[in-house]
């Protein structure tokens, strides 16, 4: 009863979906213990970071059918909104707030105008716009740099709890000393559970199902009586929001921000392959998308090296396996997914779950 | 009777998740105009688009001097000797009326190419054209805009005309205009067939009628028997073409 | 035997014939207007080459783009991948022939400029034809994917052209001879530049022939405005489609080599790079149209450089900036096209 609240009555409904995403929270959860090192909370905490992002980038394309290119604007807003407000006000669990506050408020103002402008028109023309909008607000954040730090951006401090030197307690607790680091680990894992499941929420209630019920048949909803431009603008807002609250744990995993790190374009391709190969219009695809490709981006290249140093005499196989190629693999696979399985991995389980 | 030259047999027509036609069965015999009557949403757009090609039929043959059109694309089916004026008469608005009949001159490459014979005769018909021969055919009016979409048709000699709602919305001197248009066409015994809600039009051109309703042909007869008894029209036109007049 | 066919009598029913020609208006009208801004002559005879040159490059790759989708509705967010293929291409064989790129006669420069070009539009066609194949046929008609898919065509052309040239950035040094300036009193003018604007309205005045003068150009410009009527007509829209997106790729190589050269270094993201500016031209010039497409790349490289030296901080949005001026005075852009 609790899970199903808890869940909104969706689940995996597959078994092997469901052993995977066990094994992903699993592995998540326990990965200062089982995977000592900086680099392995590093990869974990990004795993965390876009699981929330690219379900709410899933809000906008798979369950909306919308497709923009300025989402990672609104990442950037909530990264650089708690990076000003920290850097300003200093390392305070109020300037925390108040930048997260700013963030959102600014990317709801924007959210609403690109949705009110342009969401009446086709989804071609959206996209361009969206593209062009990102990139000329990249271009701002990086020209305004008595605010934004430029090129550089910021780096800063975040409030005593999470810094590094903080210590719980003298004597590390299974081999793990318990710092701040392992307590941000903690409550980046806490917010993000928090988040999906609202996100799960919003789409397992009536007014994500009118969302889907416009993506499946605009003109038919229309008809029903849904304004669907309202919904469609809405949709648009609770993404950007969601966008920006993964962009302020960004920063504050991070304690840095800066235009490549949640601006970039390279951000909005990969969040747009995440979403793909996991699945569109499944929150879980985006949990399995986000986990697979960071997991990729960071440990397939150790993988390929190893290929290409083994074919190191057949010149161009050797090329296409070379470490730095790991984005064409993924672009192939996102490409065979876009017209072979579009509702993406989680799709093909669950439509094999149901044949069994 | 000798085979016709178009024959629809059971043709059932899906667009989307709708189902539109229901099993439709026309026949239109060599050099006759056959008219297609029925009320809005009979199906009669459905059935041209469908021989066209436009859309394909999920059941049922489209025969045409023998073949089946149901597979073939809508060049294809041009190709076969069918033109076709849709009810938005498919005016190029940017073109001139020269390029625009150009364009139904297949074998021609500039407008000087385009057999002067059959251009003479059609400016015959539709003085309006040979008037207007230079100007961006968006300009015209309605009524010359018709025009210009039937004279696209015939530009080029054809077995069949499929042509939807030349009437409508036209003025009546117009409308009179196009009804000896249509009869010197029957002289040069092409095979017609023509969709209709203005009754009063169809009555001075019409051979044959078929009557359309939900989908399917229900009556199929001379135009002469459907004129010459006031009482089937009622029972299968109702009122509402009866407004028409 | 001719008909009798009267050229264009005045007429009583109709309205006289005007072409739209207020978008035209905006080029000598900016163009004039930067004058007293730039305050000197000669800067200003080489802002506006500069700007011309500029705009020329683009519109030769955003042709291809805006007729593609004023075709059949496709709009290809990989178009970008043709342009770094014709830059590396370039490289690859200018690379080759230093010989003649550094020798000081105009001819030998030809003699190797003209064969990269030739590459850059051959292979780029050709890699055209597999991309409409593979890419855009079979999501053909479904927007949502049909964005996803050109995209992903990008990802995986840009990263196949760094399995065969490498990620870094390669030198595309001009030729001996195309190096340097004109001057025209106390103006100079890059000879490159000026090269760029001749093939640029070489390309136009080609293009603009094709389209208003043959049978094949009348087709295209009838399918933009309604394919299905094409169609019933008796013509395969669907070959005349490949041909232009064929012809669209071939010129967004040609233009790659242009821009190349023009930057006098090359990198994969170049394409990527340039996209943005495309999908700024063809909203302004009205999405499908030629002509707008020309007068939207002019005005975009015109104001870009202008404003890089008025006011350089502003020049970095100027083209957003011209996009919403446009399109708060027309909705649909310059020339917007008519229809069904």
């Amino acid at each position: 009863m609790i899970l199903h609240r808890l869940f909104s009555g969706d689940f995996p409904r597959s078994r092997v979906l469901l052993v995977m995403l066990l094994a992903i929270v699993a592995g998540l959860v326990l990965t200062p213990f089982i995977f000592p090192g900086a680099k392995a909370l590093n990869v974990a905490a990004k795993a965390c970071i876009f699981i929330v992002l690219v379900a709410s980038f899933d809000l906008l394309l798979g369950y909306t059918g919308i497709v923009s290119f300025a989402h990672t604007m609104f990442f950037g807003i909530g990264a650089y909104g708690v990076a000003i407000a920290l850097s300003h006000f200093g390392p305070t669990w109020a300037g925390v707030a108040a930048g997260v506050a700013a963030a959102l408020a600014v990317s709801l103002v924007l959210s609403l105008v690109i949705g009110l402008f342009s969401l009446r028109v086709k989804a071609l023309f959206y996209a361009m716009i969206t593209l062009a909008v990102a990139t000329a607000f990249q271009t701002l954040a990086s020209q305004l740099s008595e605010l934004t730090g430029g090129e550089d951006g910021l780096t800063f401090k975040v409030p005593e709890l999470l810094s590094p030197g903080f210590s719980l307690s003298e004597h590390p607790f299974l081999g793990v000393s318990l710092d701040g680091r392992l307590i941000s680990f903690y409550l980046l894992i806490a917010a993000t559970v928090v988040l999906f499941l609202l996100m799960l929420r919003i789409v397992n209630s009536p007014f994500g199902r009118v969302l889907q019920a416009i993506r499946e048949n605009e003109f038919r909803a229309e008809a029903l009586g849904y304004r669907t431009v309202v919904y469609r603008t809405l949709s648009n807002v609770l993404s950007a929001a969601f966008a920006t609250l993964a962009g302020a744990l960004l920063a504050l995993w991070l304690r840095y921000n800066g235009p490549d790190t949640s601006l970039s374009f390279e951000i909005m391709i990969d969040i747009l392959l995440m979403v793909v190969i996991g699945g569109m219009g499944t929150l879980y695809g985006s949990v399995l998308g986000a986990t697979l490709f960071i997991l990729v981006q960071n440990y397939l290249q150790d993988l390929m090296k190893f290929a290409s140093e083994g074919l190191g005499k057949v010149p161009l196989l050797r090329d296409l396996v070379h470490p730095d190629r790991w984005l064409l693999w993924l672009g192939i696979l996102f490409v065979l997914s876009v017209y072979r399985f579009p509702t993406g991995i989680v799709g093909k389980l669950r439509t094999a779950a149901r044949k069994s | 009777m000798s085979t016709p030259l178009l024959k629809l047999e059971a043709v059932h027509t899906h667009i989307g998740a709708y189902h539109i036609l229901h099993g439709v069965d026309l026949e239109v015999a060599h050099g006759e105009l056959t008219v297609l009557l029925g009320r809005n949403g009979a199906g009669k757009t459905t059935t041209l688009r469908t021989i066209m090609g436009l859309w394909h039929p999920s059941a049922g043959r489209v025969l045409f001097d023998g073949e089946d059109l149901g597979a073939l694309g809508t060049p294809e089916i041009a190709h076969r000797g069918i033109s076709y004026v849709p009810e938005n008469m498919g005016i190029f608005a940017e073109l001139t009326v020269a390029e625009n009949m150009l364009l139904a001159a297949r074998g021609a490459k500039r407008p000087e190419d385009i057999d002067p014979k059959r251009l003479e005769w059609v400016f015959g018909l539709f003085p309006a054209l040979k008037r207007f021969w230079q100007h961006p055919a968006g300009l015209l009016s309605g009524g010359q805009k018709q025009m210009v979409a039937v004279a696209r048709a015939i530009i080029e000699p054809r077995k069949l005309l499929l042509i939807d709602e030349p009437s409508k919305g036209l003025a009546p001197a117009i409308i009179q205009n196009m009804v000896e248009a249509f009869r010197e066409l029957k002289r040069t015994d092409t095979t017609i067939l023509l969709v209709e809600q203005n009754f009063n039009f169809a009555r001075q051109l019409g051979d044959r009628v078929a009557v359309m309703d939900d989908g399917r042909v229900v009556h199929a007869g001379t135009m002469a028997a459907l004129a010459g008894d006031e009482g089937l029209q009622q029972q299968l036109l109702g009122l509402s073409l009866a407004a028409h007049q | 035997m001719k008909p009798s066919v009267p050229a264009a009598p005045a007429l009583d029913a109709l309205p006289a014939v005007r072409p739209d020609r207020v978008p035209l208006m905006l080029l000598p009208v900016l163009v004039l207007a930067a004058l007293p801004l730039t305050g000197s002559l000669s800067t200003w005879v080489t802002l506006t080459f500069a700007g011309l040159a500029m705009g020329m490059i683009i519109f030769i790759i955003a042709s291809g783009l805006t007729l593609v989708f004023g075709l059949m509705d496709v709009l290809n967010f990989g178009h970008g991948v043709f342009i770094t293929l014709g830059a590396f291409l370039a490289t690859a064989v200018l690379g080759r022939m230093t010989g003649w790129t550094e020798s000081e006669s105009l001819t030998r420069n030809l003699a190797a400029v003209l064969p990269a070009m030739l590459a850059a539009v051959v292979v780029a066609g050709l890699v055209g034809l597999a991309f409409e194949r593979l890419i855009i046929r079979p999501v053909y008609g479904q927007p949502l994917k049909q964005i996803m898919i050109t995209m992903g065509g990008m990802i995986v052309g840009v990263e196949l052209i760094k399995v065969v040239w490498g990620p870094q950035a390669i030198p595309l040094p001009l030729p001996a001879a195309f190096r340097g300036s004109f001057l025209f009193g106390e103006a100079a003018v890059e000879k490159y530049r000026l090269i760029a604007v001749v093939v640029g309205l070489a390309v136009f005045g080609a293009m603009s022939w094709v389209l208003g003068r043959t049978k094949v150009g009348l087709l295209i410009r009838a399918g933009v405005q309604d394919r299905e009527m094409v169609e019933s007509l008796g013509y395969r829209i669907g070959r005349l489609f490949v041909g232009v997106f064929v012809a669209g790729s071939a010129l967004a190589g040609l233009g790659g080599v242009m821009w190349g050269l023009y930057q006098q270094s090359v990198t994969p993201e170049m394409g990527g790079q340039i996209n943005v500016l495309l999908f700024i031209v063809i909203i302004i010039g009205g999405m499908g149209s030629v002509g707008g497409c020309f007068i939207g790349a002019l005005l975009v490289g015109l104001i870009s450089n202008y404003a890089g030296f008025l006011a350089p901080k502003v020049a970095l949005f100027s083209n957003i900036l011209l996009m919403v001026a446009v399109l708060l005075w027309r909705p649909q852009g310059l020339y917007s096209v008519v229809k069904r």
